[in-house]
């Protein structure tokens, strides 16, 4: 069963208006558990809607999605997933281990139990000196280790990531990416990732879907054949720039065809 | 520190203008000027000293131990009715963020009452206590002060904290969603405590409003024991006894503060883990 | 505007206030209250209707006292602000004060104000409404004056801009949406200011005195009438100043970056 399937998709904002967006016209994807796919493309090929549609927090227009073989929905209600997005999110009145513990408490835990896992999740991401601090006396890298802590708390199955590194300069985004790659092959979650770097995208995935605005739709999807055990020397390794070229490439294409076709009507 | 020294400062100012203006008082360039008399302005040590002496003739304490006790009377009424007006319009507030019907309809009244003298009703509600019958329970005057004040201070408290329900980043409530979170479960851990910052000028306003409230009850329907009433009848009393009336000034400015520093308390309390950041007073 | 908005915006208030209006009248019918405990909508209006002149000239006393208070803490605010600004220290000693006036119901000083000057003139009231206007419009003001953003004061300095150019082209502009804001929200807090003043004593033909007698005299619908007479002058000077304010954002255009 695979752990997510995006089935003839489809999302319309403002339907019927003069403001009408096609944010998303019949997408398929399937992600297998255990994979890493990344989402890449230019400003408004709906990604990060496709990212939302999945984690149920909008609803798509026609077509349905599938989650662990049940709909969305269920899956939310169910909490099979976590999620992370560019703003840690963290709650600047709580500590950054209660930070953690977050979802656990809506989930009915007891308080041995998730102080138990906050602890985990700490080691996990190497924080363990910081439970007690405030969010705002960590840095920007270091609080989306803690959201990204809470997004694995409570052990899903799926991580739905939106730029969780967007904001962060480019030495703490390399250290963050090699970090989550150990997580995810420590811990076997699916994950969907979001991004606009392209190297981050390659690093980081089994597959890299290429999407394209206006109508936002899948236009490719690049095996990346990194292999499973990716380290720093990964980044310069010839196979890397040849899948980071592929993708360019492929966005290329995108642009090519933008500036050929024209301004398009919506 | 520097507050003692504005104060000075203003003394000085109050001072010079009796040394050099006019007894009679009288105008400059149309604009009035206040009489130097002693009996119209007193000299501020003749106020001080006036502190330590007792209210009326012939009796034993000092009057600012009476005044003490005034401003104590109006402290208890206008504290009640800030705690009253701050539960029905936080509750009033979290149903406005819940429905939003509610909040289209009763937010622009709200609104609007800011900007109406309400305490215009101080008189009729006041004049509610001895004929409103609750379970048989008779309305006390003071509790009819207390439900004016409370309604006062109901209105800043409402507007305040449902901005600040609102101001929840829209990531965390994506988060609380994701969560599968429900509205109260979300307004308990995420809402209410985003609102904490936005509620405490609303209810530093309220408590000003609260404080004003029980005062201009006081005068408008002749209750006595307060520091409201002390303020009229001393003032009324100037000619005989100039200062007076600065006694119950000072009285009544203590109790603002007293009430002011509770709230101020409420917040140095409520806010001790979050980062300091630029006081953002409306 | 789209109408849409407009309807969703004002149809649900409207709604609300006729429910209230028609529960109070409803209310007072069905258990026969007695006018002097609480009067009818119906009455209300009613009294308002007969005593039409005599509220006017109660808003106008009132009223005008507001008015004075507002234009005079408004012009000596805007100069202290300048004030505060340039020296320091002034800003320094001020901030605690003010911040310390507003915690206090300095509303009694009028008891103070009735022995300063004669009681029988309205110039404590007035005096009351300036003070109160004139914190109001300090803090605001001083604040856009000193706040202005640091990109635009590091790029005068590179024009070598003089301080009083700085003053002209960045803070003052950068302190009139504050002066408006300041105005919002002294505007009918003047009319407040001028009628709570009223109940200190001194003369009685103010708004806030003709709702005491009346009440007093248990003609509470007279009272209530009064009421909305104070309600619809506070609200007149609050429209007024939203007025001024959109004429001026209408000619500045919208706020670029804000302060």
């Amino acid at each position: 069963m695979s752990a997510v399937v995006v089935n003839h998709v489809s999302k319309v904002f403002n339907e019927g208006r003069t403001n009408q967006v096609d944010a998303l016209v019949d997408i398929e994807l399937a992600v297998e558990p255990g994979e890493f796919v990344s989402l890449i493309g230019p400003s408004g090929c709906g990604k990060s809607t496709l990212l939302r549609l999945v984690a149920d927090l909008i609803h798509p227009t026609s077509g349905d999605v599938l989650v662990n073989g049940k709909s969305a929905a269920q899956a939310r209600a169910d909490q099979d997933y976590g999620m992370a997005f560019q703003q840690s999110g963290l709650f600047e009145w709580r500590t950054v281990e209660r930070n953690i513990e977050l979802p656990l408490e809506l989930k009915g835990w007891d308080k041995a139990k998730r102080r138990a896992r906050a602890e985990e999740m700490l080691a996990l991401v190497k924080l363990t000196e910081f439970g007690r601090h405030m969010p705002w006396q960590l840095s920007g890298g270091m609080q989306q280790r803690v959201a990204i802590a809470r997004a694995f708390a409570a052990h899903p199955r799926l991580l739905l990531m939106d730029e969780p590194f967007g904001a962060l300069d480019e030495m703490t985004r390399e250290h963050m990416q090699s970090e989550l790659l150990q997580i995810c092959e420590a811990t076997g979650t699916t994950v969907v990732f979001v991004t606009h770097s392209i190297p981050e995208a390659v690093y980081l995935s089994d597959r890299v879907v290429v999407m394209s605005p206006r109508p936002g739709r899948i236009v490719d999807v690049i095996d990346v054949g990194l292999g499973d055990d990716r380290t720093d020397d990964t980044r310069e390794d010839d196979r890397f720039f040849a899948s980071i070229t592929e993708v360019r490439e492929a966005l290329r294409g995108i642009e090519q065809a933008e500036i050929l076709g024209g301004v398009e009507d919506r | 520190m520097l507050f003692v020294i504005a104060l000075a400062l203003v003394a000085c100012v109050w001072e010079m203008y009796k040394a050099i203006g006019p007894a009679e008082g009288g105008s400059i360039l149309g604009l009035p000027l206040p009489k130097t008399t002693d009996r119209a302005m007193p000299h501020t040590w003749d106020m001080v000293r006036r502190l330590g002496e007792p209210e009326n003739r012939g009796g034993s304490d000092p009057i600012w131990i009476s005044v003490a006790g005034y401003a104590w009377y109006t402290f208890r009424l206008a504290l009640l009715g800030l705690v009253m007006g701050a539960v029905v319009g936080i509750g009033l507030a979290v149903l406005m963020a819940r429905f939003s019907f509610a909040e289209r309809g009763l937010l622009p009244w709200v609104i609007m009452s800011q900007t109406v003298p309400l305490i215009a009703l101080a008189p009729q509600v006041v004049s509610w206590s001895g004929k409103v019958d609750i379970f048989g329970w008779e309305i006390p005057r003071w509790f009819a002060v207390c439900i004016l004040a409370a309604f006062l201070s109901f209105f800043p408290i409402v507007v305040g904290t449902l901005r600040g329900l609102k101001s929840a980043p829209p990531a965390a409530v994506e988060l609380m969603h994701s969560y599968a979170a429900s509205w109260w479960e979300t307004l308990v851990k995420l809402r209410f405590p985003a609102a904490l910052p936005h509620m405490v000028p609303a209810l530093k306003l309220g408590a000003t409003l609260s404080v004003i409230g029980v005062i201009v009850s006081e005068i408008s329907t002749g209750i006595s024991g307060g520091i409201g009433r002390a303020v009229l009848s001393y003032g009324q009393a100037a000619t005989g006894d100039p200062t007076k009336v600065y006694a119950a000034v000072f009285g009544a400015a203590a109790l603002g503060l007293v009430l002011f520093g509770l709230v101020v308390s409420f917040d140095v309390f409520v806010m001790r883990n979050r980062p300091h950041e630029e006081a953002g007073n409306s | 505007m789209n109408v849409r908005r407009l309807a969703a915006a004002v149809v649900p208030p409207l709604v609300v206030g006729a429910l209230f209006l028609l529960l109070w009248e409803g209310v007072v019918r069905v258990f026969d209250l007695k006018p002097f405990f609480l009067p009818a909508p119906s009455a209300i209006a009613t009294a308002f209707v007969d005593n039409t002149q005599r509220i006017w000239e109660a808003m106008v006393v009132s009223g005008g006292n507001a008015l004075a208070g507002l234009v005079a803490g408004t012009l000596v605010g805007i100069a202290a602000s300048f004030l505060l600004m340039r020296f320091n220290i002034l800003n320094e000693l001020a901030t605690p004060l003010a911040v310390a006036l507003n915690a206090i119901p300095i509303i009694v000083l009028v008891s103070v104000f009735n022995n300063m000057f004669s009681i029988t003139s309205e110039v404590p009231r007035r005096l009351m409404v300036t003070l109160v206007v004139f914190f109001i419009v300090l803090v605001n003001v001083a604040k856009g004056l000193r706040h202005v953003q640091p990109t635009h004061l590091e790029l005068l300095r590179s024009y070598a801009a003089s301080p009083r150019e700085v003053l002209v082209k960045a803070r003052v502009p950068n302190a009139l949406p504050h002066l408006f804001t300041a105005l919002k929200i002294a505007a009918p807090t003047s009319v407040i200011t001028a009628f709570v003043a009223e109940y200190f004593g001194g003369s009685q033909n103010g708004l806030g005195s003709r709702i005491t007698s009346n009440v007093a005299n248990s003609k509470n619908a007279v009272a209530w009438a009064y009421v909305v007479g104070a309600c619809l002058l506070g609200l007149t000077f609050y429209l007024i100043s939203i007025a001024l304010e959109s004429i001026s954002t209408h000619r500045r255009g919208s706020d670029l970056g804000g302060a």
